[in-house]
């Protein structure tokens, strides 16, 4: 490429590495169901830091969308249920807090960008309407002043004539300029933390670009942090800078993102980064995963990957693999790293 | 065309020739006194070369006309203008008789395996029903025997012919699409974003699967795709599509070494990368697809285009051949 026009695209900078803001620790999220107990989050542990983005990846059905509901305690009741561990937002547990106190927290301190604007949007309401509702929720001003802060909120996620737009129902409007509309909401009460789940799937490339740019953009001036849920090791590339790679309801590796992807450590890690193919460089034959993800009803005692890995041992089988640090950032839960494996 | 008898030359005898293939869509208003205000321009005047045992890749952005390509090519939809051209024949003239052995000589692949597989069919019938509607000289036997054989050739078992597809997975249930647009010893299959719906992990064995039963059988793909990676990996020929034209059109690797169309190099810039450190951002668009009912006058990416000059806006570029067998419409080249 020769010519290059507006900004330079730069990789994610290597930030100084704020306070943590949120810290999960030993978070279990149980489904109780006829045919069993479905353990869609089986104990995870992450820390979240200020101005940072985590970038959790996995399959479908590898827990992680539940992951980001159990955070704003929004698991579907009566079913599920989080049975143990602890969210710790800014020195406060949410596991502990009250139905009525959770309201002060959603949207307000983590709120959530989902991954289909088209629903999460009102379709009765306005556009203006509905930024009223949600800056409302901090503000509480004469209808002048909310009109002016709502059509703010709109140009700073680069909507353009935000003044015609507030006018707009959400039939009117385009899937980007939508997930436009839905993240000003969630950044309207200034939260420390956003959730954004698989925000970009419902895009078009050039648009997703765009958004996926506007997010950083937020973050470098607010400063707040983001978790990035989604199944692309692009976006994640693009986007975090950590990673934490989940399966079968576990983190089985997390890490910087530079170290996930120049020496992935989990098996699991490593197939699915060879099994994407490359926009940069032809690739003759892919690497593919054999089999498919246990049902998380029916677990396996050891390793929940061990079935599909090319190296499991009898030990993988038998046992769940203890943590291993391979650096003070980056750790996996794999038997190939124990000083016995030969 | 210019693009048909270059292609000739190289690898692959054509196998469908498509020339200045259009579609428009009537805009209608009232409901007794219906009046046309407009056509909405989904294909507009495409020409490209489907090439034996070869795949096609067709990228670009929702809108672009890549699906409605595809519907022409099964001939789901009839084209307004233009010929789709098999062994030298348009298949728009193709009836009875003739019209059931095209279909049995394409087959088609859609995106979302959970919505293109009937629930209330067993596997065995899915597969077998390009058979029993086009191929009725078939006896029961000779198609339960074909269509054990098209599973085992999937990936599946053939005890699993007599299963709903709810008991399968997602990469399972994309098996048996392939299994059944597989049925009917096809020459060209038409595959509408194959893997986008499915699990990372799952994407990978469903391409090399169908690389292998493309070495195998000698069949033609003609792939729709958005993800650019998927069509390197898979395509050997490229095409580019904007608001329902073909923008750049040539071998792969060319395609992806040199992409000349300001479209082209603004797509590969909003691809994702493949890694941390590989993020290059070479032209990022401003703004949103234009609608094809009133397309932009003169090149159609002039609005969004950071190198549009006064002619662009006016003047419609040439279709040219920039370097051996590769194809561009722009003013710069």
């Amino acid at each position: 490429m020769t010519t290059s026009t507006e900004s330079q695209g730069t990789a994610p900078a290597r930030r100084e590495p704020g306070d943590v803001i949120l810290q999960v620790r030993d978070l279990r999220t149980y489904f109780y169901t006829r045919a069993g107990i479905v353990k869609a989050v089986d104990g995870i542990d992450f820390d979240l830091r200020q101005g940072e983005t985590l970038g959790i990846v996995g399959e479908s059905g590898c827990g992680k969308s539940m992951t980001a509901r159990s955070l704003l305690r929004l698991v579907p009741k009566p079913a599920g249920r989080i049975v143990s561990g602890q969210i710790i937002l800014q020195g406060e547990d949410l596991v502990q807090k009250s139905e009525e106190e959770m309201r002060q927290v959603r949207g307000k301190r983590i709120s959530m960008i989902l991954q289909d604007p088209q629903t999460s949007l009102n379709p009765l309401y306005t556009i203006g309407n509905q930024l009223r509702e949600a800056l409302g929720q901090t503000h509480r001003e004469g209808t002048r002043n909310m009109v002016q802060r709502a059509i703010d909120a709109l140009r700073s996620v680069n909507v353009a004539a935000p003044e015609r737009r507030m006018h707009d129902y959400p039939h009117q409007m385009s899937g980007g300029m939508k997930q436009r509309v839905v993240g000003a909401i969630a950044i309207s009460c200034e939260p420390a933390v956003i959730i954004a789940d698989e925000p970009t799937t419902a895009l078009d490339v050039t648009i997703q670009l765009q958004y996926l740019r506007l997010l950083k953009e937020i973050q470098e001036s607010t400063g707040l942090a983001i978790i990035f849920i989604t199944h692309d090791f692009g976006v994640v590339a693009r986007m975090c800078d950590r990673v934490a790679v989940m399966y079968a309801g576990r983190i089985v590796e997390q890490g910087p993102v530079r170290d996930i992807f120049n020496s992935p450590s989990h098996p699991y890690t490593e197939a699915l980064i060879a099994s994407v193919p490359k926009l940069e460089e032809r690739v003759e034959w892919l690497y593919s995963i054999e089999g498919q993800p246990p049902l998380l009803r029916d677990l396996p005692p050891g390793c929940r990957f061990a079935p599909r890995c090319t190296e499991a041992r009898d030990q993988c089988i038998a046992e769940y693999p203890s943590s291993y640090q391979l650096n003070p950032n980056h750790s996996a839960d794999c038997w190939r790293l124990d000083s016995s494996w030969q | 065309m210019a693009v048909a008898d270059h292609i000739d030359d190289a690898a692959g005898e054509p196998l469908i020739r498509v020339e200045n293939l259009q579609k428009h869509f009537p805009v209608t208003q009232g409901l007794v006194l219906m009046r046309t205000i407009g056509h909405v321009q989904a294909v507009d005047g495409i020409s490209f070369v489907i090439r034996e045992g070869r795949t096609l890749g067709l990228v670009g952005e929702s809108g672009c006309g890549k699906t409605t390509t595809s519907k022409l090519m099964l001939r789901i939809e009839r084209p307004t203008g233009g010929q789709i051209m098999l062994n030298g024949e348009d298949i728009q003239d193709f009836r009875g008789d003739k019209l059931r052995e095209y279909r049995t000589t394409v087959g088609a692949v859609f995106q979302d395996p959970w919505s293109s597989l009937s629930p209330r069919m067993r596997v065995r019938d899915i597969v077998a029903e390009s058979l029993v509607v086009n191929r009725s000289d078939m006896s029961r036997e000779a198609m339960d025997e074909r269509v054990a054989e098209v599973l085992e050739q999937v990936g599946l078992h053939q005890e699993q012919a007599h299963q709903y597809p709810h008991e399968f997975s997602g990469g399972q249930r994309q098996r048996i699409a392939v299994a059944s647009a597989l049925v009917s010893y096809p020459k060209l299959i038409v595959l509408d974003e194959p893997v986008s719906a499915l699990d990372v992990s799952i994407r990978a064995q469903v391409m090399n699967l169908l690389k292998v039963l493309q070495q195998q059988f000698n069949i033609a793909y003609l792939l729709i795709a958005h993800n650019l990676a998927t069509v390197r990996y898979m395509a050997h020929d490229t095409a580019v599509m904007y608001l329902g034209q073909i923008v750049e059109y040539g071998d792969t690797e060319e395609i992806y070494h040199n992409p000349l169309h300001p479209y082209t190099r603004a797509l590969f810039s909003a691809a994702l990368p493949s890694h941390p450190d590989l993020i290059r951002e070479d032209i990022v668009l401003t703004g949103e697809v234009p609608s094809p009912i009133n397309p932009p006058s003169g090149c159609r990416f002039h609005p969004r285009c950071p190198f549009a000059m006064d002619r662009c806006s006016v003047e419609v570029p040439e279709y040219k051949e920039v370097a051996p067998g590769h194809m561009t419409s722009c003013h710069l080249y």
